[in-house]
């Protein structure tokens, strides 16, 4: 019986050189085109609650992707098993799968002459992010959960504080001559407080602050205040009466919206007809005021990288621009069947054909501050949060629960949950009558403050 | 003594002894608790469109981690390298959640006899892709036959062999193989300028010969397409509070998020849920009784052992409408001083293990399902939803009808477009007036979300009366 230590290895390393081996065994093996991602990373996660440390991860992880073509056919593969019986197997199961696929006309890796990555910094990777020991991630931590706590007495609980890291390189190789490589670093600190009010009901909120680097990080201190602000204001919230009020989407909320338009404007959801945005390319399809943007070159963003997942450089697309329907998200799959070129957009799935992903994308931001959109409002719903999933792509169809706050003569006033808020996503886009001037990239996706008319809230 | 069985032993050459001096190594700067988690998992994954196979893919990924718990403390790593250094550079790192000199050895470990839920007909996933090829074209088929308006039909099939050992200083020693297949499939319908969805499917721990054998392919198929259909034209829901009436089966997803969750014993513990302080108190109707029953065969939520190598069992968590149970794993059970209910469940040998459900759903009460629609003046009957939310703390739940018809006076009407319900959990049960006969288990879909960490799960439920909560359509 062999063990694992015994087998040879006789393959060095290096990311690249795996890559590169794994292709030419495919090619060998009878792929006549093929294309394999090696990713590797490392990610820490550290929870403390009350004070004490609860939770501390620590772990490395790898995976190999591998996409083989033979004529039309088109066949993946994934493993962790970076041994040399293991890279065979990745490589003989992709060719074993491929010769029981139908030919598609429309599949195959990019020409050529699309390859590339965006030369430059684009400020991915930073060294202090994996150079931080233990004790200093729990310290980020604890200082989250201990500002999170502090300052009134209702601030009984704590669901923790928490700091993750993330650094990881991915290298992607073609048959057609491609090779790039993209190291990326990521850390996030977070703390989630519980309050509890006097006849005991309880109400948690949490608040978080992402970067690329420790020193573009939020303090741990700012963190946990607003963490405690947002759970505080949320305690005595009730449901009101079903009515229809003009209804004001906090980002944490415009950005799930967002993310539907995103899906909606999904090349591979346009072409398979389930999308309500399908065959409106060049029309108008959202209020004059709306520009949406996706833009996987801007240096430090979270959705930026060189090139994507097939190995097309990324790019800026505009999407909607002015309310006219101006692009979709393409990969090269979808792209060939919708007779337009790739924006750039393929996704690095772990398995299957590469998916598309948006990079960077976000809504314009307008002129008005939050405070001001709310102070025009008489009778209205700042909606803080959703609850559940309830958004159609079919049909547009949007229903969703909601808690926040409720407008009172242009104040925020109390506490609003056990509601839904409902609508569709063609109208909502179209009656979109204020946009703040509070566009902050705390994930990929990005949304200020909106003001939407017309909305139905249900409640008791 | 330990059967030298495993597939560990087997293909990775780990020993029993290499498992004493890992389990050693994590337990020597002061843990009270080490555990080993072996996993080898193979998958497929198929997906159709436009009548072609889009895509096919098969993984493979194995990995071990290692968990050191001190008191209340949890240290984790894990390694997709299963050479002993790596390892036992795992084991050194989850012990640095403990600081001081070793204070428990690890005890003798001893196999422990497992149930037998389900079968694995194949060993691995090689076996017959082609005829897991048929079963997507097939289904597509069906799903275009139904009716020509149904312009555009996506089918996807997946499933998995995950083979798990875990090892622990307190001297657990257990594995399972477990199997896990579903078959799904969307229907875009269109009519004039109208366009509309359906989705259906199942599956559950077993092979391919199961969808095979009963025609489940062409069944599915109708049903999405049919669910389309009737979305086409659909009526807007309305809005605001009422009676609803909810079907048997998958809208016992009421039950996962309305109590399921805030049972779960972590939430409990460090007094997060709704449901803290609640145990013996009536949260329900007395026409209610809730499981969660990990030892059903077959289904999608069962499993012979958890994640700890703990066997899975029926819990009675609400009995005529008085909580009895939380959900626990083995860290919750010893600092709570309560019994591991055997729900200590992981996504993957990444990933800790947290209280996790099984297959939840409420037991048959006397009502006829006729006579429960025949008693609403003016409501909702809701049969098929998609998925659901629940913030723990606050109680507030929410599911999305998919499938859904206005009650007028006891009699079903018009189809109603998408919306959500939403309820409070700890009351949504008292509302409950009427149980149905027709006890039905979901189909084998269920995916449940927690802590970015996913487990299949399934639901169930009888036809069951809501004398109130709020519908959020628009009308």
């Amino acid at each position: 019986m062999a063990t694992y230590t015994e087998i040879p290895r006789d393959i060095a390393l290096d990311p690249r050189d795996i890559a590169t081996h794994i292709i030419a065994r495919s090619i060998k093996a009878g792929a006549t085109e093929a294309e394999a991602i090696v990713r590797e990373g490392s990610a820490s996660s550290t929870v403390v609650r009350l004070g004490k440390v609860e939770t501390l991860e620590d772990a490395g992880s790898r995976e190999l992707s591998l996409r083989v073509f033979v004529g039309q056919r088109a066949a993946s593969t994934h493993s962790n098993d970076f041994t040399p019986e293991g890279i065979d197997q990745l490589v003989n199961d992709a060719l074993g799968l491929v010769h029981l696929m139908s030919e598609d006309p429309f599949a195959g890796l990019p020409e050529p002459s699309q390859f590339g990555a965006l030369s430059g910094d684009l400020q991915l990777y930073y060294e202090d992010v994996r150079g931080l020991p233990p004790d200093g991630r729990i310290n980020y931590a604890l200082r989250a959960e201990q500002a999170s706590l502090e300052g009134d007495p209702r601030l009984k609980n704590s669901a923790g504080g928490s700091f993750n890291t993330f650094v990881g390189r991915i290298v992607l190789a073609n048959s057609r001559g491609f090779v790039g490589e993209s190291c990326s670093s990521h850390c996030t600190v977070a703390a989630a407080p519980i309050a509890q009010s006097e006849d005991g009901s309880m109400q948690s909120d949490y608040w978080f602050s992402s970067a690329r680097s420790l020193r573009k990080l939020e303090s741990s201190e700012s963190v946990g205040k607003e963490a405690a602000r947002r759970t505080l204001r949320k305690l005595g919230a009730r449901s009101v009466a079903s009515t229809k009020v003009p209804v004001v989407f906090d980002p944490m909320v415009s950005g799930p919206i967002l993310r539907n338009i995103c899906d909606a404007v999904n090349g591979a959801s346009v072409y398979r007809r389930a999308s309500f945005l399908a065959g409106r390319l060049g029309e108008k399809v959202a209020s004059t005021n709306i520009t949406v943007i996706d833009d996987g070159t801007m240096p430090g963003g979270f959705g930026t990288s060189p090139f994507d997942g097939e190995g097309v450089p990324t790019q800026r697309t505009v999407v909607i621009e002015r309310g006219v329907l101006k692009s979709y998200l393409l990969n090269t799959y979808v792209a060939r069947k919708l007779n337009l070129s790739s924006t750039g957009n393929a996704s690095g799935g772990r398995a299957g054909n590469p998916g598309i992903g948006s990079t960077n994308f976000f809504l314009e931001a307008g002129v008005r501050t939050p405070q001001q959109i709310i102070g025009a409002i008489k009778d209205g719903f700042y909606v803080t949060e959703f609850l559940g999933f309830g958004a159609n792509l079919v049909t547009g169809n949007f229903s969703r629960g909601a808690s926040g706050l409720w407008i009172e003569n242009g104040e925020l006033g109390s506490a609003v949950e056990e509601v839904t808020i409902a609508g569709n996503l063609k109208d909502m886009i179209n009656n979109i009558s204020e946009i703040g001037n509070d566009l902050v990239f705390r994930s990929s996706t990005a949304c200020p403050t909106l003001r939407v008319d017309g909305m139905t809230i249900a409640g008791l | 003594m330990i059967a030298n069985e495993s597939l560990f032993f087997q293909k990775f050459g780990v020993t029993a002894r290499d498992l004493q001096r890992y389990l050693g190594e994590a337990l020597s700067t002061g843990g009270d608790y080490a555990e080993l988690y072996f996993e080898y998992l193979t998958s497929t994954s198929i997906s159709l469109g436009e009548s072609i196979v889009k895509s096919a893919s098969r993984g493979r990924d194995l990995g071990c981690g290692v968990r050191v718990l001190a008191g209340e403390h949890t240290g984790y790593a894990y390694t997709d390298d299963l050479a002993p250094e790596k390892i036992l550079c795992a084991a050194r790192t989850a012990a640095l959640i403990a600081r001081g000199p070793a204070q428990h050895s690890v005890q003798n470990l001893k196999e422990r006899a497992t149930q037998h839920l389900y079968e694995v007909s194949s060993p691995s996933a090689d076996a017959d892709m082609a005829a897991k090829l048929e079963l997507v074209t097939c289904a597509d088929r069906a799903a275009r036959a139904y009716d020509p308006r149904i312009i555009e039909v996506q089918c996807t099939y997946v499933d998995e062999l995950r083979q798990i050992l875990v090892a622990a200083s307190d001297g657990t020693y257990a594995m399972d193989v477990q199997p896990l297949a579903r078959l799904l499939l969307g229907c875009i319908a269109r009519s004039g300028v109208n366009s509309a969805r359906g989705q259906f499917g199942g599956g559950g721990r077993m092979g391919i010969d199961y969808f095979r054998a009963q025609g489940l392919p062409a069944h599915y198929a109708q049903e999405a397409a049919r669910q389309a259909l009737i979305q086409l034209d659909a009526r807007e829901a309305p809005a605001g509070e009422m009676e609803v009436v909810l079907g048997p089966g998958w809208p016992g997803i009421l039950l996962h998020e309305a109590v399921g969750h805030g049972l779960e014993a972590d939430y409990n513990r460090k007094g997060a849920s709704a449901f803290a302080g609640l145990m013996g108190k009536r949260v329900a109707s007395e026409k209610c009784t809730v499981v969660d029953n990990g030892t059903l065969p077959w289904r999608r939520g069962s499993i012979n052992m958890d994640d700890e190598g703990s066997p899975s069992q029926n819990t009675v968590l609400i009995e005529n409408g008085i909580l009895t149970s939380y959900l626990s794993d083995k860290l919750s059970a010893r600092l709570m001083k309560i019994t591991d209910t055997g729900n200590g469940r992981r996504e993957s040998y990444e990933h800790i293990p947290l209280p996790r459900m099984t297959n939840t759903y409420m037991l048959a009460g006397d009502d006829c399902p006729e006579d429960i629609i025949r008693s609403v003046k003016h409501g909702i009957y809701a049969v098929n939803f998609g998925g659901g939310q629940v913030d723990v703390t606050n109680g507030k739940f929410v599911f999305s009808m998919s499938e859904a018809y206005m009650i007028e006076n006891g009699k079903v009407g018009a189809p109603l477009k998408n919306c959500s319900l939403i309820g409070n959990g700890p009351d949504a049960l008292t509302k409950v007036s009427m149980v149905g006969n027709d006890l039905k288990l979901d189909e084998g879909l269920g995916t449940c979300g927690k802590d970015g960490q996913s487990v299949p799960v399934g639901v169930g439920m009888p036809t069951v009366k809501l004398d109130s909560m709020i519908v959020g359509g628009t009308g």
